[in-house]
């Protein structure tokens, strides 16, 4: 067998197919992100039973159903809470928050804030697609200024957050962001990133031709695709400045930020009890 | 005019016709589409008013509670979840006294995670200090939606309100629809003037300071006092609606309940269902009735002792549960008869929730124990439609 066929193959196992077809849209690009995930869980050899994936509500949420492990769909906003709780009960499980942007950073933006600041053990996987895809396209805090939405007919008067700035101004030890375009290097993140502790936020720009692009002259799938491909320019040493993103301009991707060595809130916690027992 | 709208659409254009100026709203389904036909009327400049794109529903009903106290008309829209994350603020809306108005798509609560219908959201929410309207239809929703600003505004009354609409059975349902003009519409209402202490820089006021126990039972008994009130407003804005609009609204609405023996209470779009199901009843010589809760708080006591006192069994159908007693409505009514000397059999009956069709062949089954009830002990609490013999293996009962 090819290697190809044995990669599909296992992450088949950590697939729940008999849930599929799944509930995302012709061109969505959650799949390619489950997709990277999976590879680099696959590569990194982790078990099954040492995984737990927690989602929040919305289209991106919908990955909790979709992966053979424990998983844990909780409601709008409060996946990170919900997974600290899980890392304070079994601190040896591998936690992975899979969420979209607006369950992290509207809803959920206290709890991203303060578990970052706090610097938990938890993967974020967090999905930008610019919009809340599972309402129907209305605009979020990560909508570009400018950008169509269904509650900004003729334009967003807002400023969208920048999430690497905000991790990294929070002390976070892994900061990248990939678009839906650049599998392997997200593969690779995601990789490295389960090796290591602390609060690790890996953004994705991802493709919602359905509710987004559409109103946003980039009605195909491919169209949003070549959107990100040509725009899109890695820069590992990018400013606050130039990570931030605007209505169809540059999208600075890359690894802004991997510094090991910084103890995670849970060492930090065990530190004190084995401090005050002494 | 007559216009083709869905139950959100409705709400909409409540808001729209009663110039509402700022509406903060978080996107959930069902109600969803209030925000974003809202969006759409302000930026075609059809209407004047901020709409405030918050990060939660917790947000909204703040910025809500912002822009009432600064004295103009507020309006939002929610469901579920997000109802229930406004759980604490809804305290702060009524506890101020500050009259906006919320649209809901009743929609289950999680877990597990379900959209569809059944009135759980706002049941919970009962006593928050909230009036509640319950509409049956599109029209309903509209309607109740005016009424619901002359009601929550006017001086006696001075309490935020709740107008529920079914998730997806209305909310998402195309229906035909009376649309007043809006010079009939600025008629009705007035020109809006907060009837409270607003924040005014030439007046500077603290709101929503501190209620020590010298005086915090009594801002609860004015509270109480405003609700007490409020069933006499409601009356009279109803009449009034009447007489302007032609359509005829009461807090509860009886039909053939003069000779029934069994009467079937009901709230929202079950209604309609129930409407036709006791003509059935009645064309095979049933003595049947049924009475429509419109408005649920405050509980029209009076009304339903009226309606009711004369039936033999009183088959409360409802769309929620509360756990480890019955349903709200049930428990509602049974107190309401407490203590009086004469009164009917009440069963309660749980049915719809979290989306389940309420067809002929439910209410049938509703029917059939409500008949039993006639001459028979049956039990207090009845779930309809339900696979109990599965829960009962599950839960190791077997
Ligand atoms: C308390 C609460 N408010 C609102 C909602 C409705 N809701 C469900 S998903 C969602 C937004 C989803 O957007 P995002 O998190 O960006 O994920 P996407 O669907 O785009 O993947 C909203 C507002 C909810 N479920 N619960």
């Amino acid at each position: 067998m090819s290697q190809m066929t044995d990669m599909r193959k296992m992450e088949e196992e950590w697939l729940r197919t008999e849930r599929l077809p799944h509930v995302w849209c012709p061109g969505c690009g959650i799949g390619i992100v489950l997709n990277a995930f999976l590879r680099a869980v696959i590569r990194r050899n982790i078990p099954k039973e040492k995984m737990v994936v927690v989602s929040g509500i919305g289209c991106t949420g919908r990955t909790a159903g979709y992966v053979n492990v424990d998983s844990f769909h909780t409601t709008h906003g409060r996946a990170i809470p919900f997974a600290v709780g899980i890392k304070f009960a079994r601190p040896d499980l591998n936690v992975v928050v899979f969420s979209g942007d607006g369950d992290l950073f509207a809803i959920g933006g206290n709890h991203f804030v303060n578990a970052a600041r706090r610097n938990h053990d938890l993967l974020i996987i967090a999905v930008n697609n610019f919009t809340y895809g599972m309402t129907g396209g209305q605009h979020g805090p990560t909508t570009p200024t400018g950008a169509y939405t269904t509650t900004t007919p003729y334009g967003n008067p807002d400023r969208p957050f920048n999430i690497p700035h905000l991790a990294i101004s929070l002390g976070a030890p892994y900061v990248a962001r990939w678009t839906t375009y650049h599998v392997n290097q997200l593969q690779n993140s995601i990789y490295k990133a389960l090796n290591m502790k602390g609060f690790r936020v890996i953004e994705i720009i991802s493709q919602c031709p359905t509710v987004y692009g559409r109103r946003n002259s980039m009605r195909s799938p491919m169209s949003m695709m070549e959107y990100f491909q040509k725009n899109s320019v890695i820069n590992n040493k990018a400013s606050y400045e130039e990570m931030e993103l605007t209505y169809n301009g540059k999208i600075v991707v890359g690894e802004f930020r991997n510094v090991g060595g910084i103890p995670s809130y849970e060492e930090r916690y065990e530190e004190i009890i084995r401090r005050a027992q002494e | 005019m007559k216009a083709m709208i869905r139950g959100n659409e409705s709400i909409a254009y409540a808001f729209k016709l009663a110039r509402v100026q700022v509406v903060p709203a978080y996107p959930i389904t069902p109600s969803t589409l209030v925000p974003e036909k809202i969006s759409e009327f302000i930026a075609n400049g059809e209407m004047k008013a901020e709409f405030v794109p918050v990060e939660s529903e917790h947000s909204a009903i703040s910025a809500a509670i912002g822009a009432s106290a600064r004295g103009v008309r507020v309006g939002t829209a929610t469901a579920s979840q997000g109802l229930a994350l406004m759980h604490e603020v809804l305290f702060i809306a009524s506890g101020m006294r500050l009259p906006i108005v919320m649209g809901i798509g009743n929609r289950a609560l999680s877990a597990p995670i379900n959209i569809w219908c059944d009135h759980q959201d706002s049941m919970s929410q009962r006593d928050t200090g909230w009036m509640q309207f319950y509409g049956e239809n599109n029209q309903e929703g509209l309607d109740l939606g005016i009424m619901a600003f002359k009601i929550a505004e006017d001086k006696r009354v001075l309490l935020p309100a709740m107008v529920g609409l079914d998730a997806f059975v209305l909310t998402h349902t195309v229906e035909p629809v009376d649309m007043p003009e809006q010079s009939e519409v600025d008629d009705f209402l007035g020109e809006f003037k907060p009837n409270y202490v607003t924040l005014d820089p030439n007046k500077p006021a603290t709101l929503g300071s501190f209620g020590f126990p010298e005086h915090y039972t009594e801002f609860r008994f004015a509270q109480w006092v405003a609700m007490e009130q409020a069933k006499k407003v409601i009356d009279e804005v109803f009449e009034e609606f009447e007489k302007k609009f032609g359509r005829k609204y009461r807090k509860v609405m009886p039909e053939h309940t003069e000779d029934a023996d069994i009467i079937f209470v009901t709230m929202g779009s079950m209604s309609g269902t129930m409407r036709e199901y006791i003509k059935k009843l009645r064309a095979q010589g049933k003595k049947v009735g049924m009475v429509k809760i419109t408005v649920f708080r405050p509980f029209p006591k009076e009304e339903l002792i009226e309606a009711l006192q004369n039936a033999k069994v009183v088959a409360v159908v409802e769309r929620n549960i509360s756990m480890g007693f019955a349903g709200a409505v049930y428990g509602e009514l049974a107190a309401t008869f407490a203590n009086k000397s004469k009164k009917p059999k009440f069963v309660d009956f749980i049915v719809g929730l979290g989306g389940r069709d309420i067809t002929f062949n439910t209410l049938e089954s509703v029917y059939k124990v409500a008949e039993k009830a006639l001459t028979q002990d049956v039990d207090d609490v009845n779930w309809i439609d339900v696979n109990k013999e599965a829960v009962y293996k599950s839960e190791g009962l077997q």
